[in-house]
């Protein structure tokens, strides 16, 4: 299989139109949920709970206080089941008795004016009996006596492919290391909110920002006990997510239509201030990962085993999913015969974890990078020859038992890549700058991984999606489906796929507006799936569009948009149905046993090597990276811009979990640093230059061979910085970020290398 | 007493407390929703204006302050203008919250620096945070519209 040129070489300009919401937000009039016109309407607010788990015994309103212009909502107000409808109703919507974080909700109150809220907010007082020993830590959950759920175990998982016994013994060179990931919180720009209101006939609208409107429809109906079609869900413009807005605007939801349900018929916003939303709404897993690798001599694997578990905090939420993610993805991109990957997801008295980019993926494979890099150490080999052993190759055995086929390309990132950069040469040149004693240290580090696209397993099936598109009689075509533009690029690209598929302008054809009374569920956006699957189903659906327009309405097979708009035109005018949808099939042999791991977990695999130049400062221990390289893999850049642009947005933010983003707890588990000006992201001061190159196989299961590509970058550029680091320092790193804090202490534990902490390790 | 201002060429005068925010001022009593709240405590630039011909946080910025002052937001820019044909083309927006501050941002750099250098850019954009982009395409729609290279 060849690879065809990168886009660059393309007509860019062809490939890449304009962004169908491109001069809306530029010129500042697209419409965020806190632009919405809100007349006569009232603010919400939340009261929380204060300490990590416990029974609330008594709300106390200050009696001198006039409460009589508020509304007020407690648990008792709610009409429907009090818990968030997700994989299991185990998080409450608000406390009534027991609760088991700092943060959770308990008290609603609403007011026309803020500034009164903020007052009131501070005389409402929770008398709050605070549980025994609350857990913070992922081996305190595994080994405590107090159990929050049976072991503190949300999901237990194993990979198990080989004989890991038979691989210890072939094994000449053994590596043992224990890496951890912290949280990361997503921060997208536009904070949380939500607009409800009350119509007149009864019905709730729910306007905000979110990524899965259908998510936020199931939550209501139970919640609120109403039937799904008295309620409406409508996304506003959403100023990012990142999986930050996948469940967390379910509660949201609730909150503000359990405020409009008592509010006599006034819209009510609720919309977080920074702090609020960086204290409560979910962030990345937190994880820790035991690995032992081992190796012959020549550097060829022999068993990989990792114990890898992630903190889920203190509801389960999307854990499991998360969890199963990351075991899946852990063996990385390489042939081994004999594979355990042990995932757990604990229970911990932290707000609950959840979605971000790349959805347990980046953790577990830092921790696979990184080990890598100490094996080729050991061995005494080159990092990239280590890979170049080891990277699969079509027909081998990928980790999950599926054997690989000619969509495999993880030898052509890892060659290009290491063209592109000049590995080699650099190397030599940074050896050599660090034996002439400057005041600063360099290193090249790589990694390589692929990400697979789309739900797991049969999660599409059960998915069932489906996509609609409506004819106008005038020639134009709607899109109708569920997923949602949140600033990835999704309207364009899937405007571009029909308008393509359908042969039209771009200008022909719209994405309706998100709105569940109109659009039918084509899955949440999530997952990398929009473009690939949903994508797919759009081409499918343009594909019935012209069949049925050439039957019923004699559209020529050689037609102009003219021609179009007539055959549209005639099917009006036969009240013909102007609507066809498409519906999800699994692709043929898309085979998953969820209990053992066995079978196809992605539809495809997009593949990559990264590489991070970095330089340290001595004196500081302060880390720059110098230029960094994403060579990808993604069958087909749809749009190239649009690509590139989630590519380097994506290594942006891959680079601030590698170096600059931590975030601290407070002693109730609360994150301590909850303002922009102590959680720190890059800015455009901090980051160097990022080339990425693309290249296309064409055999991916999306519209033209895509592949989808939002996650993907997450992954490496942890990895590839702090193997650059260990490179430049030659001290062993096992977490980030690595914050000059954090490298002081390394380099003084100098040369003892790590410690290994002795925890459970029964499987 | 009112505080008398120019907002994007028009005098506006406003009832609001000295003390209140200029962000919430030009949010709320002038409508102009184009100057987002992102952080509330000057870090992030998403309610980046110009007043004076200068680049500030609107929402530190008390309204007794603007006196007189002239004002221009998102709303004030012309819509079609070789920096927006540039965001446009080169994807410099993505969720498009950031984007109001970072088109203010790059009016008060080009005002500076004509011709800016990749090393300029990057410095006028640093009080700006965007999540989405990692700042490349924002850098070549500037270099852009200053009318260097299509790509950077």
């Amino acid at each position: 299989m060849s690879l065809t040129g990168a886009p660059a070489q393309r007509d860019q300009r062809a490939d890449s139109p304009a962004r169908v919401d491109g001069f809306a937000k530029i010129t500042g009039s697209a419409l965020y949920v806190d632009d919405l016109p809100c007349a006569g309407g009232l603010f919400g607010a939340t009261v929380r709970t204060a300490m990590a788990g416990g029974i609330l015994q008594e709300v106390i309103f200050d009696p001198a206080m006039d409460w009589s212009d508020f509304v007020i909502v407690t648990a008792k107000d709610i009409p429907g089941v009090n818990a968030v409808k997700l994989l299991e109703n185990d998080q409450i919507v608000l406390v009534e008795r027991t609760f088991r974080h700092a943060g959770e909700a308990v008290v609603l109150l609403a007011h026309a004016d803020r500034e009164v809220l903020g007052m009131a907010l501070k005389r409402v007082s929770l008398v709050e009996q605070l549980n025994p020993d609350p857990i913070f830590d992922i081996d305190e959950a595994l080994q405590a006596e107090r159990e929050m759920i049976p072991g503190n175990l949300y999901a237990d998982y194993l990979l198990n492919r080989g004989d890991l016994a038979e691989g210890e013994r072939r094994a000449e060179v053994v590596i043992e290391a224990c890496l951890r990931t912290p949280a990361q919180e997503q921060l997208y720009i536009e904070p949380q909110g939500m607009l409800a209101r009350v119509q007149a006939n009864g019905d709730i609208l729910v306007e905000g920002s979110l990524q899965c409107p259908y998510y936020v429809l199931d939550a209501l109906v139970q919640c609120l006990g109403m039937d799904k079609n008295r309620l409406r869900v409508v996304q506003s413009t959403t100023g990012g997510a990142f999986g930050g807005k996948e469940d967390y605007p379910s509660m949201i939801a609730c909150h503000a239509a359990l405020l409009a349900l008592k509010a006599g018929g006034r819209p009510v916003k609720l919309i977080y201030t920074r702090g609020e939303d960086l204290r409560v709404t979910p962030k990345r897993h937190p994880s820790r990962t035991l690995i032992r690798l081992g190796a012959n001599k020549a550097g060829t694997l022999q068993f990989i085993d990792m114990d890898f578990a992630i903190d889920g905090g203190a509801y389960r939420t999307l854990s499991p999913v998360v969890l199963s993610r990351g075991v899946i993805h852990a063996p990385g991109p390489y042939k081994c015969p004999n594979i355990r990957v042990r995932g757990r997801a604990v229970a911990t008295n932290h707000p609950p974890f959840g979605a971000f980019r790349g959805f347990g993926a980046p953790q577990s494979i830092f921790a696979m990078e990184v080990a890598m890099d100490r094996l080729a150490k050991k061995l005494g080999m080159d990092p990239a020859e280590l890979r170049r052993k080891n990277l699969l190759r079509s027909s081998d055995v990928h980790a999950t038992g599926e054997v690989v086929g000619a969509d495999c390309f993880a030898h052509a990132t890892l060659d290009v890549a290491l063209e592109r950069t000049h590995y080699h040469q650099r190397l030599a040149e940074y050896k050599a700058w660090n034996a002439a004693g400057h005041p600063t240290r360099k290193g090249i580090g790589l990694a390589t991984f692929a990400h697979g696209a789309g739900f797991t397993g049969n999660g599409e099936l059960h998915l069932a999606s489906r996509v609609s598109l409506q004819v106008l009689a005038h020639g134009h075509v709607e899109i109708l489906c569920s997923n949602t533009e949140m600033g990835q690029g999704a309207a364009t690209t899937l405007v571009q796929i029909a308008a393509e598929a359908l042969g039209l302008p771009m200008d022909s054809v719209y994405l309706a507006q998100t709105d569940t009374s109109r659009v039918p569920n084509s899955g949440p956006t999530v997952a990398s799936r929009t473009c690939m699957v949903v994508g797919d189903l759009i081409q499918k659906a343009a594909e019935r569009l012209l069949r049925r327009l050439r039957e019923a309405a004699d559209l020529p097979a050689s037609y102009d948009a003219q021609d179009f708009a007539a055959a549209c035109g005639r099917l009006h005018a036969a009240k013909g149905d102007a609507l066809v949808t498409a519906h999800y099939h699994p692709p043929a042999g898309m085979l998953w046993d969820e209990q053992t791991f066995w079978g196809r977990a992605y539809a495809s695999y997009a593949w990559a090597t990264y590489i991070a130049e970095v330089e340290v400062d001595v004196l500081t221990l302060e880390t720059r990276v110098l230029d960094f390289t994403a060579v990808q893999e993604i069958g087909k850049a749809v749009h190239p811009v649009i690509v590139r642009g989630q590519i380097e947005g994506g290594v942006a933010q891959g680079l601030g979990f590698a170096l600059y983003e931590a975030v601290l707890w407070n002693a109730r588990g609360v994150m301590a640093n909850d303002r922009l000006t102590n959680y720190i992201i890059p800015t455009s001061a901090d980051l160097g230059d990022i080339h990425v190159v693309l290249l296309e196989g064409g055999l991916g299961a999306g519209p033209k061979g895509a592949k989808g590509v939002g996650e993907l970058p997450m992954d490496g550029p942890a990895p590839a910085v702090v193997n650059a680091i260990q490179q430049a320092l030659d001290i062993d790193i096992c977490q980030i970020p690595v914050l000059p804090e954090y490298l002081l202490e390394r380099c003084a534990a100098k040369p003892p290398a790590q410690e290994i902490p002795t925890v459970r390790r029964e499987y | 007493m009112p505080t008398t201002m120019r907002i994007n060429g028009k005098v506006f005068q406003s009832h609001s407390a000295p003390t209140a925010r200029l962000l919430d001022v030009l949010r709320n009593d002038c409508h102009l929703k184009g100057t987002k709240e992102g952080c509330g405590e000057g870090e992030c630039g998403a309610c980046a204006v110009l007043v004076n011909g200068k680049l500030v946080n609107s929402c530190l910025v008390p309204l007794g302050q603007m006196e007189r002052a002239e004002i221009t937001t998102v709303e004030g820019l012309p819509e079609d203008s070789a920096l927006a044909r540039a965001f446009v083309r080169c994807g410099a927006t993505q969720c498009g919250i950031c984007t109001p501050g970072m088109m203010l941002a790059a009016t008060a750099l080009l005002a500076e620096h004509a011709h800016p250098t990749l090393e300029e850019i990057r410095w006028g954009l640093s009080g700006n945070l965007c999540r989405c982009t990692g700042y490349g395409r924002i850098y070549a729609a500037i270099a852009q519209a200053a009318g260097g290279p299509a790509d950077v």
